[in-house]
């Protein structure tokens, strides 16, 4: 999606607007008023960037931001910040995913210092899963702050431009800041005053856990709308595909904070080629959740099954026409935002 | 998964431990308000601890803070209390430490992600708060991190402290609420 400012070389930052806290197209599109598309990355195994670069064309077109994500599951990989960094300076728009798992504060506050000044735009701060369910469960949790507490923190950073010591920084970062949310998981009805209290810690927009369970998602959007609260928080609704009816049974007993309803289970069950209902159910709660008030956007989590998001995003038309940036993508053929 | 993590089955101590703090967490409303007269009497007579000297009661408080709050709130001594903001349910039993929960683990039976054994704290807090006769629930409130100086330290005995220093000589600026 091209702006009216967009800059001479393709893939630099925007100039950041008066209303806005970053350069970043996120920010962007959604203060637009447009429904988002962003898609989950996680960072490889590897020391080879050409493994990152591959990995982030797969979405090349398709989506407005990448998600890196940070040690998810509490398994190891590339950092988040470095994969950041690789891919910001190709033009991508990336989502620095920070967990409250593995560092303290004072190395988490290097870190977005760090990652503002290579060109990240946009961080989402989570406390994260417990070492235990990840490839490393004898290693000391950290857990020094939470994840309101640290968007408290990356917030006065950016507004106070101090750390949270209170020594000044010289330059404040940039950034647009995000959290996660969970609405399935108990205790139900606090989930939107918790949200609330995201959005009063300092986070501008969200992504849901996988949204698998719409009743129940309903519940929790309309009880958000009752609070104020979707007006001032951009809301992505997580959404990605099952790769049949083993996996999601392994993935609700397993992956903490996922909800997949018997019914889901059994609509794969019912088909005959498991993998491509999972698409099928991706796509359709793509389209009911486009319904929803107060949902401004979707967030896609294929984790292993990252070459069908291409597919997911086309098939569903989220974009609805709309063209987006990405490398290598002439400035004149990109349509502008009127 | 290595054996050693995840070893520790309901055991009969434990099954007590998780009974008291939810039986704390169902009677907040009371407790709430018998803990806060039990701070008003510690304040006024505040000048007395002064003159008999905050340094020699320390070990003292801490004793006596410890047995109170470990009996009635399975409480970890963290020396910044915020039991009242959480409905009477010590976030320091939290696996993961979380001072402004629950994560978003928590299992559907309200168990806790990381010991499946224990309801989550955060469940309770959220329980225990709803119970409190207050407009606004206080787990709202968005909690600064632990400050580590004042682990195992006397909660009291930093309110009183708080109450005689100037703001200028807090030792704990940046973790006020
Ligand atoms: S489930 Fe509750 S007690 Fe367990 S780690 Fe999460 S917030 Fe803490």
């Amino acid at each position: 999606m091209r702006f009216d400012d967009e800059p001479l070389v393709s893939g630099e930052h925007l100039p950041i607007r008066s209303d806005h806290d970053s350069r970043g197209r996120l920010e962007r599109v959604l203060r637009a008023g447009v429904f988002a598309v962003t898609a989950e990355l996680a960072p490889p195994d590897s020391s080879y960037p050409e493994e990152v670069y591959n990995r982030a064309a797969m979405f090349d077109g398709h989506v407005d931001a990448i998600n890196a994500t940070d040690g998810s599951g509490a398994n190891c990989h590339m950092s988040s910040v470095a994969m950041c960094a690789l891919l910001t300076r190709r033009g991508y728009s990336m989502v620095m995913q920070i967990s409250a798992r593995d560092r303290n504060r004072i190395a988490i506050q290097g870190d977005v210092l760090g990652a503002a000044a290579l060109g990240v735009c946009n961080i989402l701060c989570l406390t994260g899963d417990g070492v235990e369910v990840g490839d490393h469960p004898e290693a000391k949790p950290v857990f020094d702050l939470d994840c309101m507490s640290m968007l408290n923190m990356v917030r006065g950073m950016r507004d106070d431009g101090q750390f949270l010591s209170g020594r000044k920084l010289t330059s404040p970062p940039e950034l647009f800041l995000g959290a996660a949310a969970n609405p399935f998981g108990p205790p139900l009805d606090y989930r939107p005053h918790r949200l609330a209290k995201k959005v009063a810690a300092g986070a501008e927009f969200v992504q849901t856990q996988y949204c698998f369970d719409l009743e129940k998602f309903r519940n929790y959007m309309s009880a958000v709308r009752d609070l104020g609260v979707h007006e001032k928080v951009y809301i992505l609704a997580g959404v990605g595909p099952l790769a049949s009816a083993r996996s999601a049974e392994w993935i609700r007993t397993n992956v903490p904070g996922v909800h997949i309803p018997d019914n889901i289970i059994r609509r794969l069950q019912g088909a005959d080629k498991q993998n491509e209902e999972g698409v099928n159910i991706c796509i359709d709660m793509i389209n009911e959740l486009k319904e929803i008030e107060g949902v401004h956007g979707v967030h896609i989590m294929a984790y292993r099954q990252e070459h069908r998001v291409v597919e997911i995003v086309e098939r569903s038309n989220v974009l609805e026409g709309r063209e987006l940036w990405h490398p290598g993508v002439a400035r004149d053929e990109e349509p502008a935002l009127s | 998964m290595p054996e050693y993590v995840h070893n520790h089955g309901p055991c009969e101590q434990s099954v007590t431990i998780h009974r008291m703090r939810s039986w704390s967490v169902r009677n907040a409303r009371w407790l709430e308000v018998v803990y806060g007269g039990f701070e008003l009497v510690l304040r006024t007579i505040n000048p007395v601890f002064r003159l008999i000297g905050y340094k020699r009661l320390d070990k003292l408080f801490v004793a006596v803070e410890k047995i109170i709050k470990v009996s009635l709130f399975d409480s970890q001594s963290c020396g910044q209390c915020i039991l009242s903001v959480t409905g009477m349910s010590c976030p320091m039993n939290c696996p993961k430490k979380i001072r402004n929960g629950p994560c978003g683990g928590v299992h559907v039976d309200g168990t806790c992600e990381v010991d499946p054994h224990m309801p989550c704290v955060w469940v309770l807090a959220w329980e225990g708060n709803k119970r409190l006769r207050v407009d606004e629930y206080p787990i709202q409130i968005v909690q600064p991190p632990v400050d580590h100086r004042l682990l195992g330290t006397s909660a009291w005995m930093h309110m009183l402290q708080r109450e005689t220093q100037p703001i200028s000589s807090q030792t704990t600026a940046n973790n006020e609420v």
